[in-house]
């Protein structure tokens, strides 16, 4: 496969050399030409054309008549995470979601779990909405291990030929996915922020992030089965509980060829800070620049106690040594989508932003009024945060207590 | 201005900028203020391989000269000109060891300070000896396979922090200054003690302090090329420590007119940046002008001393004069441009006008420059 | 130890702007960087090389321009670069890449260790490491903060490595060779070296072609990509809400009766 540009067509508007995020395009005697050495086939410049003067080139057969076996794939897997032995709320999330999928497949929801006496988080799956539950129970699977739960889901995976499996995009269903979609030959997509099913291709579209969150791209797998993605917690809404639906437990046994991992678990060590997790958080207040010293931090912590929130910093802060690498929210550190997000001294860099401008509510409080963080806030507010954290802090106390 | 550089020239401004930027550039306000050496910095420099720039290959350095001792100056001074001090300084202590030191003299000092492991002080100024530097009362007696020194340094930059120091002391008082000496002596030897560290206006990232010397016994092998030679290898030294200062002027100018320049872009006055006013716009010309000027005096200055031209009192003495007072000029309008916040701590322009002063200073106040030069001319002109 | 680091270069998406007249992708003048993540990965490679012997060789897969991040890596102390570039590598997915990076290892011969960055931050997906890990059969251990030791000694060559979870980390022990991937908790990169550098510009680059390499062309590039991206479009940008007005204790009562509900 490959572009190229109709020249007839091309008015070098420059609108393509905008638009390609590699860079590969330039305008050459008011002509676009693509540089094939840095074009990826990524079909940005396709899309923005107006006057359709891209267009993709078959150099092969087309890869759209491979007769593949795509019917024999069926029903809408969720492979649910459990840690100690209780299924993460990633799962229900992936469940809710999941069950839009198969109803508009017309099939089969199924959760898939691995672990070590967990029929009873088998039947809570049932609860959430899946009508049948792939257990493998056995003790070398109490806790995740790269390999024992690639060579399972495999097996699984090959033996009843699902055609989508969903999977929480946490630091266990990133690293067992990608290892997964090898040994099966699927298409992964990371991160996915929508899912929705094309009917009359019978495709999943999976539109997800890209370059930091400044471009969203929707991809698909016309030709592998199954179609894979993972979610961030958060992103879905979770299945609601339903104690009455039914489901079936199917109960798979391997042998100790599948459960056998090189890498040893030797330890697990909790490290519990004072403040919450910060990508679980609900309310993050984060302080930035505008904080000036370490000790006025107390006044952004002070707040987040009240609101039962995390505290956040922007680089400026950890840079600065006012709060540690772990509370970084941004491009380097953390992205965050909480429910309420309150940016206090943060001037909002691009940087910052694409860390947390999915929050649901952001508020901004800065004294210069031209930062650009209230190009994304809710609510702004210009003034001095040194007399405005603090009377929050005040009130919300009052109105907080039950 | 395209100074055609050579590609490993470029390397070596490239990467003192990058150090620089990113690694001196955040520690430089906490520095000023809490007086810290940058140890911290030595050490990336060392890593970088960039303390040995100015020293031939043999003794362990990348075999470079003046030239590229001026380029990566200019550079970590455009982010502090305190903390560039460390490196600038040990430079200043280590050309009488490269000058006149013998084969075993340069084994012996020259590869731990290209390493970056130990830096060099240069110790000749005295209470009662500053422009007057003839009038020393340092003595260094001679006793047998020993000289011992005996008396005080005043004003010494890397004192204290520094392991090797180039001391110039009087032989023989009777025969003035040409009874001065130039010796090697190590921080740790007995009778060699150091001051406290003084409290100073500006490069305060750098450390000065006085070297106390009590009957302090160094070997005869330590002594700089002969008895008699102390004020040459002090003048000598100077000639090629003159240009390092000047780059350290102009990188404090820089440095200082970066920053107001993005200021400036974004305060607004009159509803416009004032980057559109054209009595500031004027003030800007003029400034860029002038620190271009001096780079060009200090580039063709080290690229003369690098070709191996002897004569390289006068240029020397204008590059360092030139630099010194433009940067004096430039942060001081600096301040000015950025206004009121111009003058308060909490904004990093202040800084710059503090640590520009010095220049005008040291290394032959800028009055002995005019000196030097005048000296220069009018003798030119008489043998025409 | 015989070290292998996967790098990428990628344009450096923090200085990505959007255009807020075309509401697309401002590429102009952004330049191209070692990805972040890589570069912690290279210094771990040469930290172990410093501290065990061997050699750090670089290695990716990318347009000929790649060669720059190669050069740069080489600075930054490793000791050969890679550079598996072909056009019919193009529009690879991760399944291709990790596919033809696992093929370009298995050419450039025996390892003890592959290190790749947690992730790139233009496609932030984190698969191609698990994915070469997968397609060499060799175990893996992701977001690794630390390692801990490695003895190279003895039958039992192994290394054991903190893995960072989101609850705190665990440890973890694989024999060799093994693949990890880091993340940026795990050290300090070193700034290049002036030998480096003189070294990075002398340097040859070894080249892989696709012919160079055992493989199935029709699992290379776009046509051995499982996912097709069907579209790009930049999302609608975020609009600004209400700005708050008045004295700070006014402002303060209507943002606390704003938020008050919204406290789970």
């Amino acid at each position: 496969m490959s572009i190229k540009v109709i020249t007839e067509k091309c008015t070098g508007c420059k609108l393509c050399v905008r638009v390609c995020p590699f860079g590969a395009i330039e305008v050459v005697n008011k002509k676009a030409v693509i540089n094939l050495d840095k074009c990826t086939l990524c079909g940005a410049c396709i899309e923005s054309c107006k006057f359709s003067a891209i267009v993709l080139t078959k150099l092969s057969p087309s890869d759209i008549d491979f007769p593949k076996k795509l019917d024999a794939y069926k029903d809408v897997w969720v492979f649910c995470e459990q840690k100690k032995g209780a299924v993460q709320s990633v799962a229900y999330e992936l469940l809710g979601k999941g069950r839009e999928l198969a109803d508009q497949l017309g099939v089969d929801l199924c959760g898939v779990l691995l672990g070590e006496n967990v029929k009873t988080e088998a039947q809570k799956v049932i609860h959430r909405g899946a009508n049948k539950v792939y257990l493998v129970d056995a003790p070398e699977l109490k806790n995740y291990q790269d390999e024992p739960y690639s060579k399972v889901l495999v097996k699984l995976i090959k033996e009843h030929k699902p055609e989508i499996v969903l999977c929480g995009a946490t630091s266990i269903g990133r690293s067992l996915i990608s290892r997964v979609a090898i040994g099966i030959h699927a298409g992964l997509t990371a991160d996915c922020t929508g899912l929705d099913i094309d009917r009359k291709e019978r495709l999943l579209l999976q539109t997800r992030p890209a370059f930091g969150g400044n471009i969203m791209a929707t991809i698909i797998c016309p030709n592998h089965r199954p179609q894979m993605s993972t979610v961030r917690h958060k992103v879905m809404k979770e299945a609601e509980e339903n104690k009455h639906h039914k489901g079936q437990i199917i109960e798979k046994k391997y042998g100790k060829e599948e459960y056998f991992s090189r890498t040893k678990l030797l330890d697990i060590v909790e490290e519990i800070e004072e403040t919450v997790n910060l990508t679980e958080a609900d309310i993050i207040v984060s302080g930035g620049r505008g904080m000036q010293n370490p000790e006025n931090f107390k006044l952004v912590e002070d707040l987040a106690k009240v609101l039962g929130g995390a505290v956040g910093a922007s680089r400026a802060a950890v840079d600065s040594g006012w709060k540690t690498y772990s509370h970084q929210v941004g491009q380097t550190g953390k992205t965050v989508c909480p429910k309420i997000y309150i940016a206090c001294g943060i001037s909002g860099q691009i940087q910052h932003l694409v860390g947390m401008q999915s929050s649901e509510i952001i508020v901004a409080i800065n004294k210069d009024p031209h930062a650009p963080i209230f190009t994304v806030a809710t609510y702004g507010i210009v003034g001095d945060l040194f007399e405005i954290l603090p009377e929050l802090t005040k009130r919300f106390k009052e109105v907080l207590k039950k | 201005m395209d100074y055609l550089l050579t590609e490993e020239q470029v390397m070596i401004r490239d990467l003192a900028r990058q150090i620089a930027q990113e690694k001196i550039k955040p520690l430089a306000a906490k520095y000023d203020a809490e007086g810290i050496f940058p140890w911290d910095i030595i050490k990336i420099m060392s890593d970088s391989d960039l303390c040995g720039i100015y020293i031939e290959e043999k003794y362990g350095g990348t075999g470079g000269g003046a030239m590229e001792l001026v380029l990566a100056t200019e550079e970590l001074s455009r982010a502090c000109g305190g903390i560039s001090l460390a490196f600038a300084a040990t430079a200043l202590g280590t050309y009488p060891i490269i000058l006149f030191g013998t084969d075993e003299q340069k084994k012996k000092y020259l590869p731990d300070i290209a390493k970056g492991k130990k830096l060099a002080a240069f110790g000749l100024t005295e209470a009662g000896a500053g422009s007057d530097a003839g009038a020393i009362a340092t003595t260094a007696e001679k006793k047998g396979d020993y000289y011992i020194l005996n008396g005080t340094k005043q004003w010494i930059t890397n004192g204290g922090e520094a392991e090797t120091y180039t001391v110039v002391a009087s032989v023989d008082r009777s025969k003035g200054a040409r009874g001065a000496a130039a010796f090697i002596v190590e921080k740790g030897m007995k009778g060699f003690e150091f001051g406290k560290k003084e409290d100073k206006m500006g490069i305060r990232a750098s450390a000065t302090r006085e070297l106390v010397f009590t009957d302090c016994k160094i070997p005869k092998e330590n002594l700089l090329g002969k008895e008699g030679m102390g004020f040459i290898v002090a003048m000598k030294t100077f000639d090629q420590s003159r240009p390092g200062v000047a780059a350290q002027a102009v990188g404090i100018a820089q440095g200082a007119l970066d920053l107001t320049i993005e200021y400036m872009k974004q305060r607004k006055q009159f509803g416009k940046s004032i980057t559109s006013f054209q009595g500031l716009q004027f003030m800007l010309a003029d400034m860029a002008t002038e620190i271009e000027a001096s780079r060009a005096l200090v580039y063709a200055c080290a690229r003369m001393l690098d070709s191996g031209n002897p004569k390289v009192g006068k240029e020397s003495a204008m590059a360092k004069l030139f630099a010194s007072d433009t940067a004096m000029k430039v942060t001081t309008d600096c301040v000015q441009l950025f206004g009121g916040y111009g003058y308060m701590r909490d904004y990093p322009i202040e800084k710059f006008m503090r640590d520009a002063k010095i220049t005008q200073i040291y290394e032959g106040t800028n009055q002995i420059q005019r000196g030097i030069i005048a000296n220069h001319v009018i003798k030119e002109s008489v043998s025409k | 130890m015989n070290i292998i680091v996967c790098i990428k270069q990628v344009p450096d998406t923090t200085n990505v702007r959007i255009d807020p007249e075309t509401n697309t992708l401002i590429r102009a003048g952004v330049q191209s960087i070692i990805n972040p993540f890589d570069a912690y990965a290279i210094e771990e490679g040469v930290r172990l090389k410093e501290k065990f012997g061997g050699t750090v060789t670089i290695v990716t897969m990318g347009p000929p321009q790649a060669e720059e991040a190669l050069r740069e890596a080489i600075s930054l102390g490793a000791d050969e670069a890679v550079l598996v570039s072909d056009r019919a590598f193009a529009g690879s997915d991760t399944w291709a890449t990790s596919y033809t990076l696992s093929k370009a290892i298995q050419k450039i011969g025996q390892f003890d260790l592959i290190i790749c960055g947690k992730q790139a931050i233009d496609g932030d997906t984190a698969q191609v490491g698990p994915g070469i890990s997968a397609h060499l059969d060799i175990p893996q251990i992701t977001y690794v903060k630390k390692i801990e030791d490695v003895k190279l000694d003895g039958a039992h060559r192994h290394m054991r490595a903190e893995k960072m979870t989101e609850e705190g980390y665990e440890i973890i022990e694989s024999p060799l060779p093994c693949l990890i991937t880091v993340v940026k908790e795990i050290n300090e990169p070193r700034l290049p070296s002036l030998k480096g550098k003189m070294r990075a510009k002398k340097i040859e680059i070894k080249k892989i072609l696709a012919k160079d390499l055992d493989v199935d062309p029709g699992l290379l590039g776009l046509n051995g990509s499982p996912t097709k991206v069907v579209r790009i479009f930049t999302p609608p940008p975020r609009k600004g809400g209400q700005m708050l007005e008045g004295e700070a204790k006014e402002i303060c009562g209507k943002l606390v009766e704003l938020l008050k509900c919204e406290i789970p």
